[in-house]
């Protein structure tokens, strides 16, 4: 039987670089179930016996209150993993050894890990390593994990734990945490209150100390009955009485207490420590009142033209020809070669590799957007990003960490979509991701640049522009009123670590873009799969599954033919701008392709002279414009689509996203429209 | 004297006497983030639009916003 090692630490002590230290290229990333925080799984390499590790969440605390943290606690005391190792960064024991304590009255092996070495050595600091694991009655074990050291004296003492801990060897109490008058109510709680619970209790000191601290995720598990509820009151009254604050407080305060003078003990700082460190000099500059703004600016500035600009969309041209030519016509010569139907050509060139390929083509720029998003976040900025945007996003009901999502949305949904990941509040995280399709995404300009042409020649830029602030404000509307509505809450508390900053490893940068990217293929590819086919299945045949010639004649166009009555208060109702906003589901610059087919002017581009003249005939200035506003903000396209159903984890979310925009199109187009017309505008 | 953690100006220090408000997330992310009696915190610096703040705090940055720094009393 393999053995189970879980790594536990706080965020920014290192604990990925560790596990990918550990692990190498065994590791295998997914989600916890029901929620979309990451787990970790890798076999230890180089170790001759079987060892699972497991990346736990990064965490501060083991409270009830954060999703991290309990996935963290409940992976603990249900999977209970033979061993657990608590990364502690060495430049911050204090800290640190806060959730240290946890682990100790969690009563499980744990063993230390004493992080960045080489950063308490370059700062001249000592640290008592005897006094440390006497203190804690705890294994520590100095590594460097960015460097490699010590990962192999900490795997075989975490080895010889777990050899130990088989033959019964006690583990460190509690008591020598908590003060006196803690431990007594602990006692009398876990002597007098635990044996009238119904269900036995797998670890009655630890749940004796949480009934204590009124921890309601334990009660709930527990089902305490109100009876003992009143009784528990009592306990905590006492204490609450004695210490004059809280429970939870009190509990808190005295672990902090002990960390305080643990810290004390072993550390040695070096006698004069007034200068600024290189951290402190950095920060100087980016958090300044006057350059920070600006330089947050600049660099999202940088980041977009490098990844939207000419390299990236470089990379698209290139993912375009080698899918929909090179590999297209290789597959249909070898096809044709093979004798095969011309539905089953259609089908496989068109359909399935069209389709995957509208979503193969961003794969590359998602990769570039990713990896700066990796540096970002490794070099410890996007916490300074959120300290300086807080203020204005916090208008919106949001924090300062959704300012990156919204500015990702201007080049492409899909990425946008998935950085919100670095919301740690979920209620954020869904509005962030239902506000993000409003931005008006690079895919729409195909159609603008037709529409503006067609109609608004003389200025084109104004209009196109005046789209882009017509989706920001909807985005600011709807922040409001869905924080005021569905998603309604507490304001999520900001309290966040501001880390040092770090220089990453390149490796780590790889593996955190790579497990991103790897993402969005498998999962998305699944959807858009699906979709492809069935979108190109109506297409392609009517309802007596017969090859069409002409679109109308095909279930797509007949389906048009019925909702397009809908479209007539927005102004277009004819089918063929049903038929098009349709397959603007694929990709919205498909809008296009669609309004060219529709009208027999094959190879449709935005730039078609043809077109324009058919359009010309059937839309307005106004009606153009009420067609452009729709196109902006209604259902994204399906890659977005597959990814905010990834990323939501909940069909209910997507369709409430993908219904809710649909609805806000046609209701703001419908506006201008209407009121346009009543204004005179033709 | 005592003063709130948000009266406190840039380069100014205290040492934490109580946390106000009731049990619940917010206090609780507090406690766990070290912000507890008795712990000395040192204001950093205002975000460039006025809010949130940013302390030292058991040998760490921390940031927080002002309705937060309102709770928490200094001496």
């Amino acid at each position: 039987m393999s053995l189970k090692f879980a790594l536990v630490g706080n965020p920014n002590c290192g604990k990925t670089t560790l596990f990918n230290e550990i692990t190498g290229s065994t590791q295998y990333v997914a989600n916890w179930p029901g929620v979309t925080i990451e787990k970790r799984e890798g076999k230890a390499k180089r170790l001759k016996e079987d060892v699972l590790i497991i990346d736990l969440p990064g965490i501060y605390s083991l409270s009830p209150y954060s999703m991290e943290e309990v996935i963290a606690r409940d992976y603990i005391v249900n999977e209970m993993p033979d061993v657990v190792i608590n990364i502690v960064d060495g430049t911050n024991i204090e800290r640190n050894l806060y959730l240290t304590t946890q682990l100790i009255e969690l009563g499980v092996n744990v063993i230390v890990a004493l992080n960045m070495m080489d950063s308490v050595d370059a700062k001249g600091d000592k640290i008592d390593l005897a006094t440390l694991e006497s203190s804690l009655n705890l294994p520590v074990v100095p590594i460097t994990a960015s460097k490699g050291k010590g990962v192999k004296e900490l795997l075989d003492r975490a080895l010889s734990v777990a050899q130990t801990a088989a033959s019964g060897h006690s583990s460190p109490q509690l008591q020598e945490i908590h003060n006196k008058s803690i431990i007594a109510s602990i006692e009398e709680i876990e002597s007098r209150i635990l044996p009238e619970l119904e269900s036995e209790v797998q670890n009655p000191r630890w749940t004796a100390l949480k009934l204590l601290e009124g921890d309601e995720k334990v009660q709930e598990t527990l089902k305490v009955p109100v009876s003992l509820l009143i009784r528990l009151k009592a306990y905590q009254e006492r204490l609450e009485k004695n210490f004059d604050m809280d429970i939870e407080t009190v509990i808190a305060d005295s672990r902090y207490q002990f960390t305080t003078n643990v810290a004390r003990k072993v550390v040695k700082k070096k006698a004069d420590n007034s200068d600024l460190t290189i951290s402190d000099k950095i920060d100087k500059v980016v958090t300044n009142r006057i350059l920070a703004i600006p330089l947050f600016l600049a660099l999202m500035f940088g980041i977009f033209s490098i990844t939207f600009g000419t390299i990236g969309s470089s990379t698209i041209d290139f993912v375009d020809v080698l899918v929909n030519e090179t590999i297209a016509d290789f597959v249909l010569t070898a096809l044709e070669g093979a004798g095969a139907a011309v539905w089953l050509q259609d089908l496989i060139v068109g359909g399935i590799i069209g389709g995957l390929g509208s979503m193969l083509v961003f794969v590359p720029q998602i990769m570039i957007l990713f990896f700066f998003l990796s540096v970002l976040e490794d070099t410890g900025y996007m916490a300074r990003a959120a300290f300086v945007m807080d203020r204005l996003l916090r208008k919106l009901g949001l924090s300062g960490k959704s300012f990156i999502p919204m500015l990702i949305g201007f080049g492409c949904t899909v990425p946008a979509v998935m950085s919100a990941r670095t919301l740690e509040n979920e209620k954020d995280r869904r509005l962030t991701i239902m506000l993000v399709p409003f931005m008006s995404c690079g895919a729409r300009l195909p159609i603008y640049a037709l529409y503006t042409a067609a109609f608004f020649a003389r200025n084109q830029t104004v209009v196109v522009f005046s789209l882009y602030i017509l989706g920001i404000i909807v985005a600011i509307l709807s922040g409001i009123l869905l924080k005021k509505t569905i998603l309604k809450g507490e304001v999520a508390p900001f309290v966040m670590e501001l880390p040092p900053y770090r220089i990453p490893t390149l490796k780590g940068l790889m593996i955190h873009m790579w497990d991103r990217g790897k993402g969005f293929v498998k999962k998305a590819g699944t959807i858009i799969f699906a979709a492809a086919v069935i979108i190109w299945f109506l297409q392609y045949f009517n309802y007596s599954f017969q090859a069409v010639s002409e679109p109308a004649d095909s279930m797509l166009g007949s389906i048009g033919g019925v909702i397009a009555p809908l479209f007539a208060p927005l102004g277009f109702g004819d089918w063929q701008s049903a038929v098009a906003l349709l397959t603007g589901f694929i990709a919205k610059e498909a809008v296009v392709s669609t309004m060219g087919i529709l009208h027999g002017v094959a190879e449709a581009t935005e730039s078609s002279t043809d077109l324009i003249t058919a359009l010309q005939t059937v839309f307005t200035p106004l009606t153009a414009y009420a067609f452009m506003a729709f196109s902006l903000l209604y259902l994204p396209c399906m890659a977005a689509f597959a990814t905010i159903k990834r990323e939501m984890n909940s069909w209910k979310w997507t369709m409430i996203t993908i219904g809710y925009s649909t609805g806000v199109a046609w209701l703001v187009a419908f506006l201008i429209f209407q009121i346009g017309k009543l204004l005179g505008f033709s | 004297m005592e003063r709130t953690l948000k009266e406190l100006k840039t380069g100014e220090k205290g040492l934490i006497v109580k946390v106000l408000g009731e049990k619940g997330p917010v206090k609780k992310r507090l406690m766990d983030m070290g912000v507890t009696r008795g712990a000395e915190v040192l204001v950093r610096k205002v975000a460039p639009l006025g809010d949130p703040i940013e302390v030292n705090i058991r040998g760490y940055e921390l940031t927080l916003r002002k309705a937060e720094a309102q709770n928490i009393i200094i001496e």
